[in-house]
């Protein structure tokens, strides 16, 4: 696939994941970083996150990774995937660490699992959501292409997304509650699980974002 | 329909070449971590552990290597344990492409390390490791023993890892001593004291010898997920095998 892959760097988790794995379906140049100059460049944009929110978005405003982010968005239209962090930041608001306000870019709250977690047959939950679990598309679109409805796809987080405008919510999956598991508005797509350890489903949703034209 | 239980084919790593040996039929080199590793991801497994046994610090470059070169083709997530005393070691590890890193004595040492980690990293990628055995007593307790199982420490293990999943552990991997290496199966009563004591997931390892081993742990011991080493490397079952073998139990897996 031609063109650069930028995936934002602001300072926190591992990006050699996602790097690599976009290597390893076809990506031609993958730039990690968070220079404006650099990422103006770029074709398409990762925008990744791990840890907590506060942290994330304290970097994410110091960094002015907001400004980038609405730049590729609504100036320059080209496609963006945000995983996991990366997607709840992108909320209005979450509960972690006692509130945060996020970008505010897609109306809606990220919560809490919660303490002493119980499915509805009183079963326990572990908290965090970590590992495999099913994810149905509740739309079209071209990142699930070749994806079977119902694949698995690795997950870890306490916080989920619920985003208020459920025309938005392109994936969802179950755990205790229904939470949106992705979501896409024009160009912009965001996944809570992890496609880069995802195996071949995420190889394949890596593969999608590639060769996506930002259209939904 | 849910989440999955995890299996987790574990590989112990000296100097970059996999130890206590691994024997598919088809194997070129039976030593390659790499190698083994792309196995095993394309049996389906759902993460992958290194162990990191390297007693020279020289050669902890080697294992870094070995790291990268596996995170370069294997996309599942990969934990690394074994000599991860300091911030700077889970850095090397983290960067390295490992998605977590299991601590173990460290722990032990230094408790606040593990917070200190969990703090700078986030918890989803600090594994707090935890060695145990049964110890005298009316009632069954288990005391985490350090050096193989040789040292006493005269700690807890319910205490301990429910402290562990306090200073903000992520996972806890629980080894019995009295069953690694027996293949008599899981401590079951370990393991379910352990997963009742947390609410974050824990791994069961240590004396797996059949698939029914494997189910038990997690229908018996309320495990999320299992560890297992030499019923794959020897082939005598597949991940997928495995997989399939549980399910047929009742088990949610991702198949």
């Amino acid at each position: 696939m031609a063109g650069t892959v930028a995936v934002i760097d602001y300072g926190m988790g591992n990006l050699h994941s996602v790097a690599s794995a976009l290597k390893h379906v076809g990506a031609e140049r993958v730039l990690v970083s968070h220079d404006p100059t650099q990422i103006g460049e770029a074709d398409r944009v990762i925008f990744p996150g791990v840890g907590a929110i506060r942290d994330c978005m304290a970097e994410i405003r110091r960094l002015e990774c907001d400004k980038l982010l609405l730049n590729v968005l609504e100036q320059r239209h080209i496609p963006v995937l945000g995983i996991c962090v990366g997607m709840q930041s992108l909320l209005t608001h979450s509960e972690e660490n006692g509130g945060v306000d996020c970008l505010d870019l897609v109306s809606g709250e990220v919560r809490f699992f919660g303490d002493d977690y119980r499915d509805a047959d009183g079963s326990r939950l572990k908290v965090p959501h970590m590992g495999w679990n099913q994810v149905q598309q509740t739309i079209d679109h071209p990142l699930w292409q070749g994806i079977e409805d119902g694949a698995r796809f690795y997950f870890v987080h306490s916080y989920y997304v619920d985003c208020a405008d459920r025309s938005l919510v392109a994936g969802s999956c179950q755990y205790g509650v229904g939470f949106d598991a992705a979501i896409a508005r024009d160009n912009l797509f965001a996944v809570q699980f992890h496609p880069e350890k995802s195996a071949d489903a995420g190889l394949q949703l890596l593969r999608n974002f590639l060769h996506w034209n930002g259209q939904p | 329909m849910g989440l999955a239980k995890r299996i987790i084919p574990c590989l112990d790593v000296d100097a970059g070449r996999v130890v206590k040996g691994v024997n598919f039929v088809d194997i070129r080199d039976a030593g390659d971590p790499v190698e083994i590793s792309r196995r095993y991801n394309e049996q389906g497994a759902d993460e992958i552990t290194f162990l990191d046994i390297t007693a020279s610090h020289e050669e902890r470059d080697t294992t870094v290597h070995t790291v990268e070169a596996i995170a370069a083709e294997v996309f599942i997530p990969l934990t690394v344990g074994g000599g991860i005393r300091k911030v700077e070691d889970i850095r090397v590890m983290l960067n390295a492409g490992a998605d977590k890193v299991a601590i173990n004595t460290a722990a032990i040492h230094n408790p606040e390390f593990v917070r200190e980690a969990a703090e700078r990293f986030g918890s989803q990628c600090i594994v707090v490791a935890i060695d145990a055995k049964q110890v005298e007593g009316d009632s069954p307790r288990w005391e985490i023993f350090t050096h193989g199982g040789r040292k006493p420490t005269g700690i807890d293990a319910v205490e301990w890892s429910a402290r562990m999943a306090e200073y903000g552990a992520g996972e806890i991997l629980l080894t019995s001593m009295d069953r690694d290496g027996t293949r008599d199966g899981f401590d079951l009563a370990l393991t379910r004291a352990i997963c009742d004591a947390v609410s974050i997931p824990v791994i069961a390892s240590g004396g797996v010898g059949d698939l029914d081993h494997l189910a038990d742990g997690v229908l018996e011991g309320g495990a999320d997920a299992v560890l297992a080493a030499s019923i794959f490397h020897f082939g005598e079952y597949t991940v997928q095998q495995a997989k399939e073998y549980m399910a047929g139990r009742g088990i949610e897996m991702r198949l």
